[in-house]
């Protein structure tokens, strides 16, 4: 019995087949990609989608190590996102660095820069509980966008040579388009394994050891506030990035992009997806993002339609019938 | 030096005066008893020695060093280890991580290599899987490693508890009822395992029970508490026969 069980937590090598069988995963779902994309089989409505589903997914998985692992309500993801835009977008604007070094560089300093805001709200926040962090994080993604919106942004030089600034209520105009559907994919990639590395160490314990008992934790050691600083300052950075990129798909960005109603979004791809659920959140954040496009169609009712859909997968997601389908698969 | 030393402890909560002027030692390996009746403070003082609670008077040092002020994580890295009386696991954590996140204070890797995975972290998580059984191998729970802690049933989850506190590896281990809805046979069981963790680990146990037989079966000291204050204390023998304890345990 012992040896049993020994065993089986430690096969664990980063050649094992499980890890195999993920890269064989990653490499086969970018060549699909790869096709889709370049032979112009998805029409120009799904290939604009790339990039917002990337984007979505970050933050999905990210705000669910928040949320879903330490246990602590977060509505101020979009705030965080906005960080990693603006500011990433605010470097390449003004920068002369070769194109792929620029983006690269901008990625880091904008989910750097978020990652020092999610420390300094973190700090004091998160000595708050429950509903309490809820409404300040709230008001701190609202606070965040009415900042940007009074900051004079230095964007480039005009063709005299003067530097533009522009005022942020009135957006970032000419952003350089780098995300493409490579780069997007790569980011998100990289996202799920860095997160799914930090669940399954001890930083991932430690995590739902405060969400299951904030005193147990406490009195086997514990220093509960530094580790809901540090897996926020985690989850801030990756919006941070996924800011960044999305914000590089487009030439114009505008702060109203980045309101409450994205915050309560993200929280929704976490929540639909399944708490602590890392895959649940990469599916719930495609099928959110698609969704909306496809009820375009349907112009006046799409709101509707949209919230059924979701109640609907919200009771779906708590029914038997669910836990039977997977049964049967297993 | 003792190694537990509490001199004239006290605490309000409002106008209630729940612990007043307890004065108590541990000698290191002892098995020391809290008893008293129902809120008498018992488990109050636990949470006094543990930082959960700040006293209004009094001093409380571990081998000379005072602890009071310190938070409750430092008090546990310290050498305080403890169990609560409504059991806290980490319920949708298996029982081997309940464990593991108890090892945390001696096994640390950065999250850099968390997120790398380097070999060095297959190698202090391997480590660790190895010391977690044999916790879990004390109390007989290792054949149920893998599953969640919330599916066990009630007696394993009262082990389980002491185990987590054990892995901390504290000099002191307080255990606040730990016998609590079992019944006789187990409670029987359970008393011999507790002396034999203290033989087989070498530490100093401090229990809270209601069972004045129990205790004084298995204590070499005990201290009795009523309404905040200490009633009697010393060996079991001689406290039995006091007669003030024979009446605050009559009159219960
Ligand atoms: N945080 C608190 N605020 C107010 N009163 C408290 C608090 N904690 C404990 N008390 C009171 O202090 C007294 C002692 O409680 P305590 O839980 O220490 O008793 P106990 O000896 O452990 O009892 P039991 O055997 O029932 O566990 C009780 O009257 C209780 O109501
Ligand atoms: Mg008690």
């Amino acid at each position: 019995m012992k040896k049993e069980n020994t065993n089986k937590n430690i096969s664990k090598k980063v050649t094992n087949k499980k890890n195999i069988v993920s890269l064989v995963l990653i490499i086969a779902v970018y060549i699909l990609l790869a096709v889709l994309v370049e032979n112009k089989i998805l029409n120009r409505q799904f290939r604009s989608m790339i990039v917002p589903i990337g984007a979505n997914i970050m933050l999905a998985v990210s705000l669910n190590l928040v949320t879903g692992f330490l246990g602590e309500l977060s509505l101020g993801h979009a705030g965080f996102m906005a960080i990693g835009a603006f500011t990433g977008a605010v470097f390449t604007l003004n920068s002369n660095l070769p194109g792929l070094l620029e983006f690269i560089l901008a990625i880091l300093i904008g989910g750097i820069v978020a990652g020092l805001f999610g420390f300094l709200i973190g700090v004091p926040v998160l000595r708050l509980k429950g509903d309490y962090l809820a409404i300040v994080t709230l008001g701190f993604g609202e606070i965040i966008r009415s900042i940007i919106n009074s900051i004079n942004f230095p964007s480039g030089l005009d063709p005299e040579g003067v530097r533009i600034m522009r005022k942020g209520t009135m957006g970032l105009t000419g952003i350089e388009i780098y995300s493409n559907y490579t780069w997007i994919y790569i980011a998100t990639v990289i996202t799920i394994i860095v997160i799914v590395n930090i669940v399954n160490s001890r930083f991932g314990r430690i995590m739902c050891s405060i969400r299951d008992n904030d005193i147990a934790s406490e009195s086997i050691g514990i220093n509960v506030s530094k580790y809901k600083v540090i897996t926020f300052v985690i989850a801030a950075f990756f919006a941070g990035v996924a800011g960044v990129i999305y914000a590089h798909n487009f030439a114009i960005m505008m702060p109203t992009e980045f309101d409450y109603n994205r915050s309560i979004n993200i929280l929704v791809f976490v929540v639909l997806g399944g708490m602590g659920s890392i895959r649940g959140s990469i599916i719930a954040a495609i099928l959110l993002t698609v969704l909306p496009e496809f009820l375009r169609e349907t112009s006046q009712y799409r709101m509707l339609i949209y919230s059924i859909l979701l109640i609907g997968m919200m009771i779906f997601n708590n029914s038997d019938l669910k836990h039977k389908l997977i049964k049967k698969k297993a | 030096m003792a190694l537990l030393e509490v001199k004239n402890l006290g605490v309000s909560f409002g106008g209630l005066r729940a612990v007043d002027e307890v004065d108590f030692h541990i000698e290191e390996g002892q098995l020391y008893g809290l008893i008293g009746p129902n809120g008498a403070g018992k488990t109050t003082i636990f949470n006094l020695l543990t930082g959960v609670y700040q006293p209004t008077e009094g001093t409380i040092s571990i081998n000379g060093e005072n602890i009071i002020g310190k938070k409750t994580s430092d008090i546990n890295l310290v050498g305080l280890g403890r169990t609560f009386q409504n059991i806290r696991l980490f319920h949708n954590m298996t029982v081997l991580d309940n464990i593991k996140t108890a090892l945390d204070n001696q096994y640390k890797y950065s999250l850099l290599t968390s997120i790398l995975k380097t070999p060095k972290y297959f190698a202090i998580e391997e480590e660790m899987d190895r010391e977690a059984i044999k916790y879990l191998e004390v109390f007989g729970l290792a054949d149920q490693a893998d599953i969640l802690a919330s599916n066990l049933s009630y007696g394993p989850q009262r082990k389980l508890e002491i185990a987590r506190a054990l892995a901390t590896k504290p000099k002191l281990l307080l255990l606040d009822e730990p016998a609590a809805g079992m019944n006789p046979n187990e409670t029987v069981e359970l008393m011999n395992t507790i002396k034999l963790v203290r033989d087989r680990f070498k530490i100093t146990i401090l229990l809270i029970e209601h069972d004045m037989k129990l205790v004084s079966g298995i204590c070499e000291e005990i201290f009795v508490l009523n309404f905040g204050r200490e009633l009697a204390k010393g060996i079991p023998s001689e406290v039995l026969k006091n007669q003030a304890v024979i009446t605050a345990y009559l009159g219960e």
